[in-house]
């Protein structure tokens, strides 16, 4: 969590996620890591806060204690970056937006040496941030228990936190089987959109006749407007690889591949040099932590297709094939990979195992709502105040989240719907904010949970301006192979455009419906099926919009 | 549009009871192929004349004006310029079942060829003419300009169906007599033909 | 052999296990419009045209890569199957630029006939007018890209009975297009053997000789699947 209890020696976290590297995080980091070096005994440009968690500058202590500053992961309210967090003895201090030149008055606070009180320096307190909103007191994190907290680029940080204490638990004291109970106990669904029941997955693989198994993660998160899966990768890419490993030792799989966009290039060099790490202290590799398990991971790097986020597409794309999705059954867990039964699952699903293998199946499933079990991370984004990243049990209400944790509109208007599920969900309007976030009641207004990308509309956006917007991505992402999407949407695209524009007719109107109803029952995936999604939501809970788009022909 | 409406008399004695059929027949931006496919209909063109009032025909009247009241139009062509675009919003409001003949009416076809000419920037219309008449031109290249002699292009080829509502699709390139005869000899009894097969059917 | 039973429109059908759905509506003497299946060929559940209902489910069920299964109730020919397979036919013809009056495949070709059987007497979506282009580089044959439905017949004839792979498929949505070789003129592919499998099974006219003109083109569609029987079975060995 981004608050942390009250420490002895003071430390400052600097998210360097993307989000605050886009705001200016890294002049920032190293102008904080400068003035921390200035004070201590550190020369130019070598962090001192890195040696002093390691401890093995201790003897080096002629003037100011050193002062920790940790490189952390995404510290939630990415909108406010970039973030850093000061904790000490009186607990943690928030600061949003500053610039490297504030660096040296914040480590003076830090350290007592400056001349005014926090209050009154004018060069930071501004930029404080209330850190008992609820945007951050009503968060609940498991996934992102250690992001924000641990050096991702650092696995004894990760260790210390408590990173692979599951996994070589579970090695010496569980059986495959009993793993996958406690996985089944959980209630934990998938998070990459479907919620497929996580335990039956694992159990339909591990039950596979006899021989080779692969375990994959998706982590192509090509949901414009999601971010969950690249806070995982960038700010505890540890937390993940012990999930991936626990799977695959559930499923006895010996070998495995992370599937990551190109487009996440941080995520990538994390990813691949936590990789590295875990091989180096005997956490992956040949006879893991002592035991007979072995495990190999490699990194893909997808060239960013969104379809290749679909699992049939990205085991074609692994397999060094084009990235087209392949009708099922078979399902990946009965034929993956080069045939073998295959376990495929979401970057936060299996970043949600470690903690649920050390509480408990039965802890997980008492948090969030029946048959939602578990926390769900959000990216809130678009007309809101407060934009970044949540994680909240299931079932909380969208109103919740969308305007007590979101702040709502950030002019003060009423917020006008809520899209979730990216291009193949729907929009939620403001009268029905008190519906649960969970799958099914997603689902039964027309929208769907998806990967957990959250757009707030304002009061001042069209909604078939929003369907049509969704409609392009469709139609520049199809993959082309089926008729009803790679065809289909672009007649919708053309059917929106008169929409939007105001010539559309009766009959547009009617062509309009019966193309959703064909494309969405007739496409091959998942991206055909869900791409009318946002034109029906957006029909069923805004159709007046569409009716007085409705040209003077009609 | 129900066959009912252009038929009144129900039928005890038809060819008795029921009043001509008046048929039409257009030629807007197509080949003529259709009509003359429609001539190639050889001795059940008097069986057409017996039952129906050919009342404007670019091959069988001299009408120059679309009548009122039309009960059958077939439809050759595209709607290329101002000139089809203006009859066939007319023969729309004067007729009761209008009948896109071949598949230059139901597809655009080949005139809708043009429709491939558009150069970045201009409609298809701009693109063929400054082809033709100016970059393909020997000497005194000119874009052709008489208002109400020359009809000017549309912008973009459009089916029929694109203009007005249809009623009814006679494909083939041309339909062949036997398919032509097919449609319409329901027609003059009052039905609707079954239009159903390859042999109804099949484009081309 | 074990054997399947299942009840496809009313009528009861035993099919030998393995079998797809297609078969087993066809071993019942029924039909559905087919364009990218092609015997001999592995499936891929591309055109959409063979999707099927099944009782107790929601979801259409592609009847050419689809298992037929013990005890299944198969409906071919619902007025909503009948529909989405007339919209899927349309949206063919709008999305390339068929003018079949001058197309060496007039008569012969599968998706005009897929057309009549859908129903399709106009197209209710407009025609995109796609900037296609020929590519008449090999000695023999040419590709016009216009008439192409991205069955993938070529793509899989070629490596799958010829193994030679010469072509595949390029970009995505609405620009796919069929690429020979690295996406180089045909005519320069060097694993291309001539052998014409490709344009004996392209069931339209975007593959054809360069002998034929206007309705000309003779396709031979049943050669893969004579092929391959030939060779599982070694036919021609003694
Ligand atoms: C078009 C499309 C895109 C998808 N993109 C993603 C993605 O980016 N990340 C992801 O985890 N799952 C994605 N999925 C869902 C996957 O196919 C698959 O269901 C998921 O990875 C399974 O993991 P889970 O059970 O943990 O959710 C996508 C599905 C479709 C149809
Ligand atoms: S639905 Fe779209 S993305 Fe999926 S296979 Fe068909 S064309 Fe490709
Ligand atoms: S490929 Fe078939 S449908 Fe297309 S123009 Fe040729 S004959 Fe007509
Ligand atoms: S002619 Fe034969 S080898 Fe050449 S592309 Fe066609 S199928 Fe392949
Ligand atoms: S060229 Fe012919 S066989 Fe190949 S994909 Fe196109 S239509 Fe199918
Ligand atoms: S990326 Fe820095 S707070 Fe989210
Ligand atoms: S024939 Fe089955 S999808 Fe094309």
């Amino acid at each position: 969590m981004v608050a942390l209890p009250p420490c002895e020696r003071p430390r400052l976290r600097c998210c360097a996620a993307s989000g605050c590297r886009s705001a200016g995080a890294r002049p920032l980091l190293a102008a904080l890591r400068a003035a921390a070096a200035a004070g201590g005994t550190a020369p130019d440009g070598i962090a001192a806060g890195d040696q002093a968690a390691d401890d093995i500058s201790a003897g080096a202590s002629a003037a100011p204690e050193p002062l920790e500053v940790r490189s952390v992961g995404c510290l939630r309210l990415c909108g406010e970056g970039p973030l850093v967090a000061w904790d000490g003895p009186e607990g943690t201090r928030l600061f949003g937006g500053l610039a490297p030149a504030a660096a040296a008055a914040l480590v003076d606070q830090v350290r007592g040496l400056a001349s005014l009180p926090l209050a009154a320096d004018p060069a930071l307190v501004s930029h404080q941030l209330d850190l008992e909103q609820p945007f951050f007191r009503l968060q609940r994190p498991l996934v992102l228990e250690g992001c924000g907290i641990v050096d991702p680029e650092r696995i004894e940080a990760a260790l210390a936190h408590g990173s692979y204490a599951q996994l070589r638990r579970v090695l010496h004291e569980l059986s495959p089987e009993a793993v996958r109970e406690q996985v089944r106990r959980s209630g934990l669904r998938g998070r990459g959109g479907g919620g497929y029941p996580t335990g039956l997955k694992w159990d339909t693989v591990a039950l596979q006749p006899p021989g080779r198994r692969y375990v994959v993660c998706n982590a192509d998160e090509g949901d414009p407007g999601a971010f969950m899966d690249r806070s995982v990768l960038e700010g505890d890419p540890h937390r993940l690889l012990e999930g991936m490993a626990i799977a695959a030792y559930a499923v006895g799989a010996d070998h495995g591949y992370l599937y990551v966009r190109a487009e996440y290039p941080l995520a990538i060099e994390r990813l691949r040099l936590a990789l590295q790490q875990a091989r180096q202290q005997g956490l992956l590799g040949p006879s893991i932590a002592g035991t007979a398990f072995a495990l190999e991971l490699e990194v893909r790097v997808g060239a960013g297709a969104y379809v290749c986020g679909e699992e049939t597409a990205l085991l074609h794309s692994i397999q060094g094939q084009r990235g087209i999705p392949r009708t099922r059954p078979p399902y990946p867990a009965q034929a993956g990979l080069w045939g073998a039964p295959t376990l495929i699952n979401n970057v936060e699903t299996f970043a949600a195992v470690p903690v649920i293998l050390r509480q408990g199946g039965d802890w997980y499933a008492a948090i969030g709502s029946e048959g939602s079990r578990g926390t769900k991370v959000f990216s809130l984004s678009g007309a809101i105040r407060h934009t970044g990243l949540v994680e909240v049990p299931m079932g909380i209400s969208l109103r919740t989240v969308v305007e007590t944790m979101g702040g709502g509109d950030p002019d003060g208007g009423a917020v006008k719907a809520v899209q979730t599920g990216g291009p193949s969900g729907g929009c939620i309007p403001a009268d029905l904010l008190d519906t649960p976030v969970d799958f099914e009641s997603l689902l039964s207004l027309g929208s769907m949970m998806g990967s957990g990308g959250m757009v707030v509309i304002g009061q001042g956006t069209a909604m078939p301006e929003v369907a049509r917007h969704f409609m392009a991505f469709s139609v520049n992402e199809s993959c082309g192979k089926c008729v009803p999407c790679r065809a289909g949407t672009v007649q919708l695209l053309a059917l929106l455009d008169r929409f939007v524009e105001q010539r559309a007719t009766a009959a547009d109107l009617e062509a309009l419906e019966a193309l959703c109803a064909m494309v969405k029952a007739t496409s091959l995936c998942g991206l055909g099926q869900a791409a009318p999604n946002p034109v029906l939501s957006t029909l069923r809970h805004f159709r007046q919009e569409y009716t007085a788009a409705l040209g003077p022909g009609s | 549009m129900d066959l009912m409406t252009i038929s009144a008399t129900p039928a005890q004695d038809p060819a008795q009871a029921r009043p001509r059929l008046r048929l039409a027949t257009v030629w807007l931006a197509g080949c003529s192929g259709c009509h003359m496919s429609f001539l190639d209909l050889d001795e059940f063109l008097f069986e057409l004349a017996e039952a129906v009032d050919i009342v404007y025909s670019p091959v069988a009247s001299d009408t120059k004006i679309y009548p009122e009241q039309v009960d059958v139009c077939l439809v050759e062509g595209a709607v290329a310029n101002v000139d089809n675009l203006e009859l066939a919003l007319t023969l729309r409001q004067r007729t009761a079942l209008v009948i896109s003949f071949g598949d230059c009416a139901i597809s655009a076809n080949v005139p809708g060829l043009r429709n491939l000419c558009s150069a970045p920037g201009r409609d298809s219309a701009r693109t063929v003419l400054e082809r033709g008449y100016l970059e393909l031109a020997d000497a005194s290249a000119q874009l052709p300009f008489a208002p109400g002699i020359v009809p000017e292009l549309l912008p973009k080829v459009l089916p029929l169906h694109e203009v007005i509502p249809v009623d009814l699709y006679l494909p083939g390139c041309p339909p062949s007599a036997e398919r032509i005869r097919a449609a319409i000899a329901p027609l003059l009894v009052g039905q609707r033909p079954r239009m159903e097969g390859a042999s109804m059917l099949r484009f081309g | 052999m074990s054997v399947v039973t299942l009840q496809v429109d009313g009528r009861d059908v035993a099919v030998p296990a393995g079998s797809t759905l297609l078969q087993a509506i066809r071993a019942a003497g029924l039909s559905v419009p087919t364009l990218c299946d092609l015997e001999g060929l592995e499936p891929v559940g591309a055109c959409r045209l063979c999707l099927v209902e099944l009782e107790g489910s929601q979801r259409l069920l592609p009847a050419c890569a689809s298992e037929a299964s013990e005890g299944q109730v198969i409906r071919t020919d619902t007025a909503q199957l009948q529909g989405y397979r007339r919209m899927a036919v349309e949206l063919f013809f709008a999305e390339g630029n068929h003018v079949c009056a001058f197309c060496v495949a007039n008569g012969t070709c599968e998706l005009q006939d897929v057309a009549v059987a859908v129903g399709m007497d106009h197209s209710r979506f407009p025609y995109q007018y796609p900037q296609r282009s020929v590519d008449a580089s090999h000695p023999r044959f040419s590709l016009d890209h216009n008439r192409c439905i991205l069955c993938t017949r070529c793509v899989r004839v070629c490596d799958q009975i010829e193994g030679a792979h010469v072509w595949d498929v390029a970009e995505r949505g609405s620009d796919c297009r069929i690429v020979a070789g690295l996406d180089q003129p045909w005519g320069e592919v060097d694993a291309c053997t001539s052998c014409g499998k490709c344009v004996d099974v392209c069931p339209t006219g975007a593959l054809f000789a360069k002998e034929d003109t206007t309705a000309e083109k003779h396709p031979h569609p049943e050669r893969a699947g004579q092929l391959r029987r030939a060779r599982e079975q070694r036919q021609w060995i003694s």
